[in-house]
């Protein structure tokens, strides 16, 4: 039974990943939610135990002798609610992104429109493509048959015609699933969502809902201009729940603890996004970048308007090899600081998949992850851009996002600040002004899952310093000569003070500004620079507070380019990370 | 903490479910002995159909076609076999263009499941049927050697072990290979020339045991004819001690390479089993374990990847290692006596 008392509710949050678990406590401090304390432990949804208990229970059982505070009793049940002794919690939230990413077949009628939007649906959880059927492949009906037969997939989502538009070819393609769901044995029958042509939904309806479990959302490709993809997107949850506590033992009591709303992790990941999208400035978008294990996802929200993109297959895990399907080694080695042979790259690439869970623990290993880390970002927010929402701002082909919120232990629990700050500006090359924070915790999941049990609780926490706010980035674009000044800053500090730099192109220089101060901002550009604020060589002025590197010029351009010589690369990439020491 | 384990056994208890993904016919009894490559179940898995329009072909309406059709939903039919036929003075027939099965009669059209080869699900390794799941599959049993690898080629074979290793840094050449090593599995170091896995094929290898390959071969090994197992890594590196001490003392013994791929999710390891006829049941391995002291770990990463250690002490909170990174970590003995620290996430149990 979930507690309603939003003063006092205190939260439990348990994030299965597909390395770690991690129990999150969140509580009230002085009045105001925070982010207490971690327990982390290995997942263990995968082989020996299939069942994510053991790691959930290991998890809790490190936060308990963190806190001091009991969660489990003895009858190995959670403590919901808390108890006036101070034991157990009055919410639990749950996020899960373990497991094998389900596998769906799409079923469309024209690639370009139907299957995009199906495409555009499954990216917002972690699923992949397996095989799609079009009227593109003129296929006959034996074949988009035996197609499906033989795909045995987790999910058939199935799209087409918009409202009262075609139908006929729609009907066919749902024969041909109708004969292949009657030849599947009963256990490997796969979930069929229908989001097609509405007008044709009850017969679609009343011919597989005898065959498989079916489902049913509106329309997403209403019209052949507008997609629609929230309701469906629920409904693919729902079916991501439903198959989870099917496959992985233990999901099933997290989704009862959590009041039957456990959500996938990239859905909740999105949701803050979507938030944060309604409360800041809406001249621009807000993007969220998590690099996982096994999976990146991108969420990019423009004043209230979320697309989701979960990149499967790119993590720093499992994939790894394939990154050198799509690029050249070169993309990746270009970002070494130091030099390793590329001999030691590729087989990194291979080895790591097979010990995802293992870590860097020389300094050539770190390099190699950090320069990985960078690429997959790069092809994460690339791959990504297509299928932003409409209408976010743009400063020529270059997005302009604010704030930029970026997790994954790669990045979050890099050694240095340093390192995890320039690891996001290369990765995403922000242009204008951005914001940049990091989840170091991981605690963005949590606060999406719990922000319909207690938004309260997720406002107060994002706005708290269980965030790091590593500063304000301002990145002006335009071509110039390396060494010449391209943007004159003038500071105004809260004591008063004032300061003013000339920044040169092609360098990074910090103007401090400890976390909570607050200071005035004058940038001017130069040399018909843009940095966002209404065109070329327009300057403005704003507020900005304090972050942990202050004020972040990035004035190397975009988009970057590093010397051909590795020994310059080198020396150029070491000074952009001297300049972020502070 | 819980630590992975990787198995490199003398002497153990095997046990394998082996199950067909949908249901099918059980060829083996409980009790039989089978050998690694013998089809213990069998399954249509991938079935193709063909529609046959017998509306079209009788010349009537799609809702009288039930009147005449000489083959119910579940019979099988020759090719040529008359699926359908209509008397009278104007008698027409339809028959199978291929043989093959009725599963579904809709819209005047019969859909034939076309008969081609089912799915066979080999043992994978040599034992005993300890018992039989009706439809699925059998459990198979066995005492011998285990070794897990981390990469495999996807390929199942079994023969005689020959050892061209005199170490665990051989680097395997075209010149170690010959014809007298025909229908044998090879203990053979590192690879990194094609030249190798072509000869291999050429000569009619049923195995190849690797500690390391290099990354390029991956595509070239994955379209070889004969297993081919890494037990370490990719990029030039040994193969771990004891691995090859095992191995190789195991010489002509029949070995079977079983080179499934990894996946992590399922636990499946690529695998070497070597039966051996023991009055004793080998101790059934651990999955699962705690980081303890005196515990043989391999490790995992840089800088001593795939060297053999023993854990002698675990280090309290975290320990910053030259990456920079804090973490939980161990003290190890190194086989040969020197000492070191390492990441608990960068070794696994021996077990």
């Amino acid at each position: 039974m979930i507690s309603l008392n939003l003063e006092t509710d205190s939260l439990l949050a348990m994030e299965i990943g597909s390395i770690s678990t991690r129990a999150l406590l969140f509580d009230t401090v002085e009045g105001r939610y925070r982010f207490l304390a971690a327990g982390i432990a290995p997942t263990t949804a995968n082989a020996p135990l299939h069942d994510v208990s053991e790691g959930v229970r290991l998890a809790m059982d490190q936060l308990q002798r963190i806190t001091g505070r009991k969660f489990i009793s003895a009858d190995e049940q959670l403590i919901m609610p808390s108890t006036p002794l101070g034991e157990g919690v009055d919410i639990f939230a749950s996020t899960i992104s373990a497991g094998q990413p389900l596998r769906i077949l799409a079923i469309g009628l024209l690639d370009k429109v139907s299957l995009d939007s199906i495409r555009h649906l499954v990216g917002t959880i972690n699923a992949h493509i397996v095989r799609t059927i079009s009227l593109n492949d003129g296929l006959r009906a034996e074949s988009q048959i035996d197609a499906i037969l033989q795909t045995r997939p987790d999910v058939v989502i199935i799209a087409g015609g918009t409202n009262q538009g075609a139908s006929r070819s729609v009907l066919n393609m749902v024969n041909a699933l109708g004969m292949a769901l009657h030849l599947m044995p009963e256990e490997i029958k796969p979930e069929v969502l229908y989001v097609g042509n509405e007008s044709i939904a009850e017969n679609v309806s009343s011919f597989l809902e005898p065959l498989t479990h079916f489902w049913m959302a509106p329309n997403i490709r209403p019209t052949l201009e507008t997609e629609l993809l929230g309701p469906a997107e629920i409904k693919l949850t729902e079916i991501f729940r439903k198959i989870q506590t099917r496959k992985v033992l233990g999901v099933q009591e997290l989704d009862t603890w959590s009041g039957g709303k456990l959500l996938p992790t990239s859905s909740a990941f999105g949701r803050v996004i979507r938030f944060l999208s309604k409360v800041y400035d809406v001249k621009k978008g807000v993007l969220g970048l998590d690099v996982g294990a096994s999976a990146t996802t991108v969420a990019t929200a423009h004043a209230g308007q979320l697309r989701v993109n979960v990149v499967p297959q790119l993590g720093m895990g499992v994939g790894l090899p394939s990154l050198l399907d799509h690029h050249k080694l070169e993309e990746i080695t270009r970002w070494l600081p130091l030099e390793v042979p590329d001999e030691q790259v590729v087989n990194y690439l291979h080895n790591k998949p097979l010990y995802p869970a293992s870590l860097p623990a020389t300094q050539e290993d770190l390099a190699i992850e950090q320069a990985v880390a960078r690429t997959i970002m790069r092809t994460a927010f690339a791959e990504s851009q297509p299928g932003f929402p409409q209408d976010m701002p743009l400063v020529g082909s270059h997005y302009l996002l604010d704030p930029i919120l970026i997790s994954g232990s790669v990045i979050a629990q890099a050694p240095s600040l340093a390192q995890s700050l320039l690891m996001i500006l290369d990765g995403i090359e922000p242009v204008g002004i951005s914001r940049i924070i990091l989840d170091k915790n991981n605690i963005t999941p949590a606060l999406g899952a719990a922000a319909s049990l207690n938004s309260v609780l997720a406002v107060q926490v994002l706005d708290s310093n269980s965030y790091v706010n590593m500063g304000t980035v301002v990145a002006p674009i335009g071509k110039a000569r390396h060494g010449s000044s391209v943007i004159r800053v003038k500071v105004q500090y809260d004591t008063g003070q004032e300061n003013a730099v000339d920044v040169k192109f092609g360098t990074i220089k910090l103007i401090p500004l400890p976390p909570g101060r607050i200071a005035q901002l004058h940038l001017q550009p130069l040399q018909r620079f843009d940095i966002g604020m209404g065109g070329r060589g327009k300057s403005g002025r704003l507020r900005v507070v304090g972050g942990t590197f202050g004020v972040i010029i990035d004035a190397r351009g975009r988009p970057l380019t590093l010397p051909k010589s590795p020994e310059r690369r080198r020396e150029l990439l070491n000074s952009w990370y001297r300049a972020l020491k502070v | 903490m819980l630590a992975p384990i990787f198995h490199i056994l003398p002497l153990t208890t095997i046990r394998r479910r082996r199950v067909l993904p949908v249901n099918g016919k059980v060829l083996v009894r409980a009790g039989q002995k089978v050998t690694s490559r013998e089809v213990i179940a069998e399954t249509l898995l991938t079935p193709e159909h063909i529609t046959v329009d017998i509306a079209r072909g009788l010349g009537v309406a799609p809702k009288r076609v039930a009147e005449f059709l000489e083959r119910a939903i579940g019979d099988e039919v020759a090719q040529d076999g008359i699926l359908a036929k209509r008397s009278g003075l104007t008698s027409r027939v339809v028959r199978a263009p291929q043989a093959g099965r009725v599963v579904a009669v809709s819209g005047g059209q019969i859909l034939l499941e076309i008969t081609n080869q089912p799915y066979k699900l080999r043992s994978g390794m040599p034992g005993d049927v300890a018992s039989v799941e009706p439809e699925r599959g059998a459990v198979i049993e066995t005492t011998g050697v285990w070794v897990q690898g981390v990469w495999g080629n996807g390929r199942l074979n079994y023969g005689s072990l020959t050892n061209i290793a005199d170490n665990p840094d051989h680097v395997l050449t075209p010149k170690d290979l010959d014809v007298t090593q025909r229908g044998s599995v090879l203990l053979a170091g590192h690879c990194f020339q094609a030249a190798c896995l072509d000869e291999a094929a050429e000569i009619g290898l049923k195995g190849l045991i690797l500690g390391s390959m290099a990354p390029n071969l991956v595509l070239k090994a994955l379209n070889m004819p004969y297993p081919i197992i890494i037990l370490d890594g990719f990029g030039p590196q040994a193969m771990n001690s004891a691995a090859y001490t095992l191995l190789s003392t195991n010489v002509s013994r029949e070995t079977t390479v079983n080179a499934q791929p990894l996946d992590h999710f399922l636990g499946q390891r690529p695998e070497i089993i070597i039966s051996l006829e023991s009055t004793q049941g080998g101790r059934v391995p651990r999955d699962i374990d705690k980081f303890a002291e005196q515990q043989k770990v391999r490790i995992l990463r840089a800088p001593h990847t795939g060297k053999i250690a023993t854990i002698t002490a675990i280090v309290p909170g975290l320990t910053r290692f030259p990456s920079g990174l804090r973490l939980p970590a161990a003290d190890v003995e190194l086989d040969g006596g020197k000492k070191t620290l390492v990441p608990l996430a960068n070794i696994e149990v021996l077990g």
